[in-house]
C-alpha cells in the first residue's frame, strides 16, 4: 500500500518536473533578450530539476544512492544560483542592453545604468513616500554619468 | 514514467543548444551551455534509474563542479581577457 502511493507519488512528481523542465527549455528560446532568458531557465533549474531529483528520491528511498541525489540537488541549487549571478553581472558590465518596456509600452533596447534607474524609479514610485520631484532629478543625474560600455 | 522524464530532459536539451547556435551575444550561447550542463546531470541520474542501476550519480556529481567551474573560467575570460587577471579596482569596490 504504502510503496503503491509512493509509486504514484515519484510518478506526479517525475511528471511536474518534465513540464517545468521543458517550460524553461522553451522560455529559453523565445525570450527577447539574455536577463529575461535567465529568468526563464531559472524555473527550469530549480522547481524542474527539483521535482525530477525529488521523484528520483521517493523511488530510491533512504539509501546511498538517495543520499547522493540529495548532494546532487544541493550542489545544483547552489552552483546554478552563483553562477547565474555571475553571468549577468558580467553580461551588465559588458554593455549588453536590457530590453525595457517604456512608457509607451514599446520593448526597447535601453543602457545598463538607464535600465537600474528606471528600476529604482519604478520601486519608488510604488512606495507611499514617493516625492515626484527627487525622482525626476535622480534620474536626470544618472542620465548624465552613464557608464561608457568597454565595446 | 523514467521515459517520459528522460524524453523531456532531451528535448529541453535540444531547444537549449538551438539556442546555444543562436544566441546573439556570448553570455547567451554560455547561458545555453550552462543550461546544457544541468540537463545532462538529470539525464544521467534519470538514464541511472531507466536501466535499474543509479550508479551514474556519482559522475553526475562530478558533473556538476566541473560544470561551475568551466562557467567561470570562459566568464572571467570574455570580462578579462586572461584566465589569470585579477580583476579592476572599481570593480571590486564598486557596487553597480
Amino acid at each position: 500500500m504504502i510503496e503503491l502511493l509512493l509509486t504514484y507519488l515519484s510518478w506526479g512528481c517525475l511528471g511536474v518536473g518534465s513540464v517545468f523542465y521543458v517550460i524553461g527549455a522553451i522560455g529559453l528560446n523565445r525570450m527577447p533578450d539574455i536577463f529575461t532568458r535567465m529568468h526563464a531557465v531559472s524555473v527550469g533549474d530549480t522547481l524542474g530539476a527539483g521535482f525530477l531529483v525529488l521523484g528520483m528520491l521517493l523511488v530510491a528511498g533512504p539509501t546511498l544512492v538517495g543520499a547522493k541525489l540529495v548532494m546532487i540537488i544541493l550542489a545544483l541549487l547552489f552552483t546554478g544560483t552563483v553562477a547565474t549571478h555571475a553571468l549577468a553581472r558580467a553580461a551588465l558590465q559588458d554593455g549588453v542592453q536590457p530590453v525595457l518596456a517604456g512608457k509607451s509600452g514599446k520593448l526597447t533596447a535601453c543602457d545598463a545604468a538607464e535600465a537600474v534607474q528606471t528600476l529604482k524609479d519604478l520601486v519608488r514610485t510604488s512606495t507611499p513616500k514617493a516625492d515626484k520631484d527627487s525622482d525626476r532629478a535622480g534620474h536626470t543625474n544618472t542620465k548624465g554619468g552613464q557608464r561608457s560600455s568597454k565595446r | 514514467m523514467f521515459e517520459v522524464a528522460t524524453i523531456a530532459v532531451l528535448i529541453a536539451l535540444t531547444l537549449a543548444v538551438i539556442r546555444a547556435t543562436r544566441g546573439p551575444t556570448i553570455f547567451d550561447r554560455l547561458l545555453a551551455a550552462n543550461s546544457v550542463g544541468t540537463g545532462a546531470i538529470l539525464l544521467l541520474s534519470l538514464f541511472g534509474f531507466l536501466t535499474h542501476r543509479p550508479e551514474f550519480l556519482d559522475i553526475g556529481l562530478t558533473y556538476v563542479l566541473l560544470n561551475m567551474i568551466g562557467t567561470f573560467a570562459v566568464l572571467k575570460f570574455f570580462r578579462h581577457g586572461a584566465l589569470g587577471h585579477v580583476g579592476d579596482e572599481d570593480e571590486r569596490t564598486k557596487i553597480l
